[in-house]
């Protein structure tokens, strides 16, 4: 636990030491309300709800989370580091939760950010609160799992660019597998449209822990892929 | 404190380490030399539990490197090769979590961050960010970082790289300084170094021990020829002839040091009591002895001779 939470904080003041979380943020931010304000016809369509603007977020994670995720174990590979991380007496799940948790908090904090957005609706009308704290949480869920497959790519590559194009091309393939007949509840979307809706169901929060557990279980295997004989 | 087995690691096709075995007792030092490649590298990595090694067994204070890996980490202190560090943390910050990491608990934390920034020299810089750091200064957090849990054991690969003579002679006094209490294996190029600092010299050449053995008996059981250095005055033609004479004299070469006397080095049998042979020569020739003594073998001619004749049988192979 000490050592979860060792990890958790080395990692989270490098994120915040350098500009990636700031411009990581505001670029989130920037386009997601930009497309749903204007691509998403919200003032044509004189509707007071959120539902639109979530359901770009399976499309705008794509992108935003594996921007994220690239540089966790890509660049201890690049800059050696690994070789100070994994002489520690720590253990590589150890390694992987601390590092997947700092990631976490600064994806959680991503989201909560887009607060401006359900107030400026509430003054505009009477959007469903209930529908939007449960999208709210449903985000968070799928925000946590592109993170465990976008920690995945990186744990594969020394190479940042390879570790983001993979991960996006790993989210992707989560995503519309999805769209393909009997594969619905593969794909990360379908969950999510379901709480969007404004029902949690204990099948989708089952969906999302079991994508997460299963790509950080990979991760750990892969990080420690070096130690096998 | 540290028992290798036979030791053997392999990349692919090519073996790194093969069959090496050896062991360091509490308070040693030893230097661990050979050319690029020889598997200096390797070797540490597998004792610092970063790398399995394909056969053989590695025990650090007891603990067994693969099957209680946690266990033999906390007692080890390690400096990677070319010192890799977070350039984005500050130096205290990067202390912090290594120690939180290490266990180093509570209030304990802080004292040994300031024990380590002392031994280290690190003042002027600790509010600085290591990436704004000198390679010196870089080389220091590096040592500072293995240094901070106090560990038995210390697994130094290439302390000394890329740091200018003064900074050379810092680390090595350091090495010495803590190597009282502790075990120390470090690797170098520069054999001086060796020579200088440790207890026990291992060299190592294609993944194998070559030699193992303190830098002086080293240097005596490898060279089978002593060089003895002389001054003489007196006619030139005539001391060489006589020189050439003498049948324990197998060369000699003329090193001009001073004018008014000749210097020469004289090779002969390592077992040869050269030095009183030359001192009666010269005086049953009536000339002036100026100076009178061996020179200490040159731990470079050891090395290259290990290290080549090495290289040489596997060529035959």
């Amino acid at each position: 636990m000490n050592n979860i939470l060792a990890l958790f904080k080395k990692e989270t003041s490098s994120y915040f030491n350098s500009p990636i979380a700031y411009f990581n943020i505001i670029a989130y931010l920037a386009v997601s309300a930009g497309l749903f304000f204007w691509f998403g016809f919200f003032f044509e369509r004189r509707q007071v709800q959120m539902t639109y603007f979530f359901r770009l977020m399976p499309w705008i994670f794509l992108f935003f989370v594996p921007a994220m995720t690239m540089r966790l174990w890509a660049e201890e590979k690049k800059m050696g580091t690994v070789e100070i991380l994994m002489t520690l007496p720590i253990k590589s799940h150890e390694v992987v939760i601390g590092k997947f948790l700092s990631s976490f908090f600064l994806i959680a904090i991503m989201i909560i950010l887009s607060f401006p957005i359900p107030i400026t609706l509430s003054f505009l009308g009477n959007p469903d609160g209930g529908q939007i704290v449960a999208s709210y949480l449903g985000l968070l869920l799928m925000g946590a799992a592109y993170l465990s497959i976008g920690f995945c790519a990186s744990t594969i590559t020394s190479d940042q660019i390879i570790a983001f194009i993979s991960g996006i091309l790993m989210c992707f393939g989560m995503l519309v597998i999805g769209f393909v007949p009997y594969f619905r509840d593969f794909g990360l979307e379908s969950h999510f449209g379901s709480i969007t809706r404004g029902v949690v169901d204990t099948r989708d929060l089952i969906y999302y822990f079991s994508v997460i557990g299963f790509f950080l279980y990979l991760s750990i295997l892969s990080v420690e892929s070096k130690r096998w004989r | 404190m540290i028992e290798v087995k036979n030791l053997t690691k392999s990349y692919g096709a090519t073996i790194a380490v093969n069959n090496v075995s050896f062991s360091a007792q509490a308070g040693e030092i030893v230097g661990f030399i050979g050319p690029n490649g020889a598997g200096k590298s390797t070797t540490m990595r597998v004792i610092t539990c970063y790398l399995p090694a394909d056969d053989g067994t590695v025990t650090v204070d007891g603990y067994d490197v693969f099957e209680e890996s946690i266990e033999a980490r906390k007692r080890i202190g390690y400096l990677p090769e070319s010192n890799p560090l977070y350039t984005d943390m500050g130096v205290v910050d990067y202390l912090k979590f290594v120690a939180q990491v290490r266990g180093v608990s509570g209030h304990t934390r802080n004292e040994r961050i300031k024990d380590v920034i002392d031994i280290c020299s690190l003042e002027p810089m600790m509010h600085k960010n290591i990436g704004e750091l000198s390679k010196g200064y870089r080389q220091r957090v590096g040592l500072a970082q293995a240094l901070i849990h106090d560990p038995p054991v210390l697994i130094l690969d290439e302390p000394t790289a890329g740091l200018d003579p003064y900074q050379i002679i810092e680390i090595r006094n350091l090495i010495k300084e803590i190597g009282k209490q502790k075990t120390i294996i470090f690797s170098t190029h520069i054999l001086s170094q060796v020579a200088a600092t440790c207890d026990r010299t291992l060299i190592i050449s294609n993944g194998k021990i070559v030699a193992n053995d303190s830098p002086q008996e080293l240097a005596l059981s490898t060279m089978d020829q002593q060089i003895t250095q002389v001054g003489i005055i007196g006619p030139h033609e005539e001391i060489q002839t006589k020189l050439e004479d003498l049948d324990f004299v197998l060369g000699f070469k003329q090193v001009d040091l001073e004018s008014e006397s000749t210097c020469y080095h004289v090779t002969s049998h390592k077992d040869h009591q050269t030095a009183p042979e030359l001192a009666k020569f010269v005086s049953q020739n009536n000339w002036e002895l100026t100076e009178l003594y061996k020179t200490a073998i040159d731990l470079e001619d050891v090395f290259l001779k290990l290290t080549r004749s090495e290289s040489q049988t596997q060529g035959e192979r």
